[in-house]
């Protein structure tokens, strides 16, 4: 297994550096290498799906430094983690095939490159057995990612949004190198097997815990080190932001629950108050800013905030659970977070990709330009609305599962010794449901400004997606349904990731299930089978036409919408955007910036303007900034550009040496 | 043989939810004086509706056609779901109280993407004070049903139904700040006074009843009776909650004809103060709503946290 999967990963890099061979047109890259991808994909997919049931296995390459060789690890975590990014990455390149069918070749070859260094590099990050060989494909990820986002570097604004970015993920590497640092503890080996073993005294166990989470939570995409996100995902083109946002996000969550479950080991339960703190904020944070978006793709990045926040209140619960004593909620919460992890990747690419399509035919990301795309782009349209749903966690689908099994996480809080934890419990999962509404009410607004109504100007030249577009867009929505429909099959699979990483499992009566049913601890206290609900909905829909047709008619007419007696209705007095989100606007106006220019009566061109600023920029990146701006001001003194001055710091740094090192 | 109990049950629910709208319009007559039209005027109603030919506006997709189904099969799972008669429901496993927030969650995304398709200002006017309404009640409502998913250690309705009706008959704090919750809910999410006026006929104030203005005949046949349908689903959902006695516990068929009575007698009093407090209250501003629904969602955390306190 752990072969195949180092295979696959060198084939993919050896696919980026194909990329390479100069060709007089953009075919080899396009029609060969970006569909080879996606079966190396498919094949790591397999291989994870494979490994999650298997031992771990292990393997030293003789690559990296002298005495530093790479150590490479196949567990059930990294399994599941393979099976992500294979699968959602296979989709990805599928639709990149025919996404960038109008780049030039020179151009297109380096985004191969830099695509599949990618892809090699996450490969890279979640086999990696050593610090050393996890940080290298960490920081190979962020670069390969900084240079996609910016291909069209022209821009000053990509250009600004991926500096925001480079600055960040470094911000957070260091955060984990550290925090490798402190795990290692003084003996000099770098393995995770070492890291594993070493023991940490409580108060250094804190730290190694608080600089991972910062460390990662950068990466993730968390509050409130986001402000990346919502600036790189859009800037990227959209196969690109589907892959940052489905997958490389993920990477860091991998890395979360590595250190935390496995390196640490001991989980503390105020650790898991932290997360859920943290968590909250995020979900919260994440779906009020994205209602406020009218730009599409930032939209979408706001809800990768949002369900990363989901991901850590399941996280955070299955910390408490654990801190306490109690391994099979916590092994309930980890598999929520886990299943949520992969349900996210799936629909958040899928939703990336649709955005893609509609930028591609109609060159608008802009949703107060779009309406009524779903007659010129049914495929399109049907795709995304899974997507839609999907993220709105509506059963049947996926999100709704994942969703549904952090609550029953939650509604493990009895067990808790602890009365304010107890009660705080069900509060998040309060938070979570406001979320989940929210982003309905967010869904119903981009779909039916975008998809619904009558077209708005622009929109009307739209075509609908290519065929291999077609063909990735249902790829990951078919994803949507298979975990939406079968998640008994994925709760048995993560109950082995949890196991093979705790020692802890459900309970037996859980595993006692069938394919058909969904039961986290006790078939009396909670189940669930979207399979029946939906062969239920779709019976009864199905019998309710056919009666009607039998006892009534089907007949129809067609006419234009009832104008309340005002006949001179143009398609600009649909709801826009904004106009659906101004409700939020007005109910929670203080948690935004909002800079709002009304048009006085008398003004001849009414123009109204609003303009969404996120606080956390005044409260931390500006100090932050300002601080960075005095520092290396005031260091920049010592810089005085006359080489005696230098060759006096060298004296005195000399002399320095000499009196403490001795 | 549950299967045919299941079956019943949601026949039951599904066949005579315009009933328990028509009593309420009755009720509310007799309350303002007037002289009330036939119980089964809803009937008479539906039949009139299904019998017209249907107009659709030349704008719309085909969400907009498929959509009065989705909203049928979804409140009749419900109807299938909720214990009404008996506990003993081969469906009920299927759907926990979450999955039935989903559920309804589920319906009021396709309505109001409906009325997104028809492209007019009072279709996205309604999707969106709908959706507004909405993401403010679904925390309150999860939140109540949590309380009771506490006390009886399930989340499973049929099991929250047998522990409730088995307990010793007093007054439980808990469940009495959830019940007031509920209620405020149960207006809310049903376009009842005071959050929503559904005898409006005037457009501005319109919240349900804006998303389906550009429904006709089957189709608006069919909105109205998902809405009776939920209406009556919402209703019992409450007496699984607050009011279990009576039910037929188990697949008992001897138990069946005191459900059914108890069931007649608790829908008859819910329909009866549902028109008192329709007659009583006036539709508040859209924006008050928001207060409305917060206090409904304080009061259910705190019947959790009270249940937690001091365990009952």
């Amino acid at each position: 297994m752990l072969t195949a999967s180092l295979l696959a990963a060198l084939a993919w890099l050896a696919i980026g550096l194909a990329g390479l061979i100069p060709a007089g047109n953009s075919a080899l890259a396009r029609r060969v290498l970006f569909p080879l991808g996606a079966a190396v994909g498919l094949v790591l997919a397999a291989v994870g799906a494979q490994a999650a049931w298997l031992p771990p296995a292990t393997m030293v390459l003789p690559l990296g430094l002298p005495d530093l060789p790479f150590h490479l690890r196949i567990d059930p975590l990294a399994g599941f983690f393979l099976l992500l990014l294979g699968g959602v990455g296979a989709g990805i390149s599928v639709y990149g095939h025919g996404y960038w069918r109008s780049e030039t070749a020179g151009r297109l070859g380096l985004i191969c490159l830099q695509y599949h260094v990618f892809l090699a590099a996450m490969a890279f990050v979640i086999l990696a057995d050593d610090a050393y060989l996890f940080m290298v494909a960490w920081e190979t990820m962020a670069l390969a990612s900084y240079f996609l986002v910016t291909t069209d570097h022209r821009v000053p604004a990509i250009r600004s949004a991926g500096f925001l970015y480079l600055l960040i993920a470094h911000i957070g590497a260091i955060a984990i190198l550290l925090c490798f640092g402190v795990l290692h503890g003084g003996h000099g080996d770098y393995s995770f097997a070492a890291l594993r073993a070493a023991e940490l005294t409580p108060f250094w166990a804190n730290v190694a815990f608080v600089l991972a989470f910062i460390g990662f939570g950068a990466k993730a995409g968390m509050i409130p080190l986001h402000a990346w996100l919502p600036e790189a995902h859009p800037a990227a083109p959209s196969p690109v932001s589907a892959l940052m946002s489905g997958v490389m996000i993920k990477t860091a969550i991998y890395g979360m629950v590595r250190v935390i479950y496995d390196l640490i080991g001991a989980v503390r339960w105020e650790w898991g108050v932290v997360v859920l703190l943290i968590g909250a904020g995020t979900t919260l944070f994440g779906v009020l800013f994205a209602l406020m978006q009218h730009d599409l793709k930032r939209l979408l990045a706001y809800h990768s905030v949002e369900n990363i926040g989901i991901i850590l209140l399941g996280l955070g619960m299955s910390m408490v659970f654990f801190g306490f004593g109690h391994p099979a909620a916590g092994a309930l919460g980890l598999i929520a977070a886990l299943y949520h992890t992969l349900n996210h990747a799936v629909f958040k690419g899928l939703l990336f990709l649709g955005a893609g399509s509609i930028l591609h035919s109609t060159g608008l990301r802009d949703l107060n330009h779009m309406g009524g795309l779903a007659r010129t782009m049914p495929a399109t349209a049907f795709h995304f609305l899974v997507g839609a749903l999907a993220i709105s966690a509506l059963p049947p689908l996926n999100g709704f599962v994942s969703e549904w099994l952090t609550f029953q996480t939650a509604l493990q809080a009895p067990l808790l010794e602890n009365g304010i934890v107890r009660s705080l419990l069900p509060l998040f999962a309060a938070t979570l449901a406001l979320a989940g509404a929210l982003t309905a009410m967010c869904f119903v607004k981009v779909y039916g400004v975008a998809f619904l109504g009558q077209p708005r100007g622009k929109a009307e030249i739209s075509h609908d997606a290519g065929l291999s577009e077609r063909l990735g867009l249902a790829w990951l929505s078919a994803g949507c349904l298979v975990l939406g429909l079968f998640p008994a099959a994925m709760l048995h699979m993560l109950n082995q990731v949890g196991a093979s990483l705790t020692g802890h499992g459900l309970s037996a009566d859980a595993l006692e299930s069938n394919w058909l049913w969904l039961v986290p601890t006790q078939p009396a206290q909670a189940s669930y089978s979207p399979l029946i609900f939906l062969v239920v909905v779709l019976v009864v829909v199905l019998v309710t036409i056919r009666l009607v047709r039998f006892f009534y008619h089907g007949r129809v007419r067609r006419a234009d919408p009832w104008d309340c007696g005002f006949p001179e209705q143009t398609s600009r007095m649909q709801d826009t955007a904004d106009a659906f989100g101004q409700p939020i606007g007005l109910v929670f106006g203080p948690l935004y910036q909002m800079k709002r220019h009304l048009p006085a009566p008398e003004d001849g061109a009414p123009k109204y303007s609003i303009k969404v600023e996120d606080r956390h920029w005044g409260w931390v990146y500006l100090p932050v900034a300002r601080l960075a701006e005095f520092v290396s001001e005031k260091v920049g003194l010592l810089q005085r550009g006359r080489i005696s001055i230098y060759l006096l710091y060298s004296f005195l740094t000399l002399i320095a040496l000499l009196v403490f090192v001795r | 043989m549950n299967v045919a109990l299941q079956l019943l049950q949601s026949l039951l629910v599904v066949l005579a939810a315009p009933l328990v709208l028509g009593w309420v319009n009755i009720c509310r007559a007799w309350l303002q004086n007037r002289s009330a039209p036939s119980v089964w005027l809803p009937y008479y109603t539906l039949a009139k509706l299904f019998h017209k030919d249907a107009v659709i506006a030349n704008t719309t997709s085909p969400i907009f056609r498929i959509t009065p189904y989705v909203l049928f099969g979804c409140m009749a799972l419900a109807a299938g779901i909720v214990p009404v008669l008996a506990t003993d429901l081969p469906f009920a496993p299927a759907a926990d109280i979450i999955a039935l927030v989903g559920l309804f969650a589920t319906a009021r995304v396709f309505a109001a993407l409906a009325a997104m398709d028809t492209g007019t200002s009072f279709g996205g006017l309604g999707a969106r004070r709908e959706m507004m309404v909405g993401f403010l009640a679904e925390p309150a409502i999860l939140m109540t049903l949590f309380t009771a998913a506490f006390i009886s250690g399930s989340t499973q309705l049929t099991t929250i139904v047998e522990t409730l009706a088995h307990r010793e008959f007093a007054i439980y704090p808990s469940l009495a700040f959830a019940g007031v919750a509920f209620l405020m809910v149960l207006l809310a999410e049903n376009a009842r006074v005071p959050v929503d006026n559904p005898t409006t006929h005037l457009e501005l104030t319109m919240l349900h009843e804006a998303q389906i203005l550009e429904y006709s005949a089957r189709h608006l046949a069919l909105v109205e009776w998902a809405t009776a349908i939920k209406l009556v689903a919402y209703m019992t959902i409450g007496f699984a909650l607050f009011v279990p006695w009576g039910i037929a516990e188990g697949g008992d068929w001897h138990a069946l004809p005191l459900a059914l009575a108890a069931l007649a007698v608790k829908l008859a009093a819910a329909g009866a103060g549902l028109a008192l407090i329709e007659t009583l209250l006036a539709k508040m501003r859209i924006f008050m709503v928001t207060e409305f629904l917060s206090t409904a969602f304080l009061l259910a955390v705190l019947g959790m946290l009270i249940h937690f306190l001091v365990r009952a």
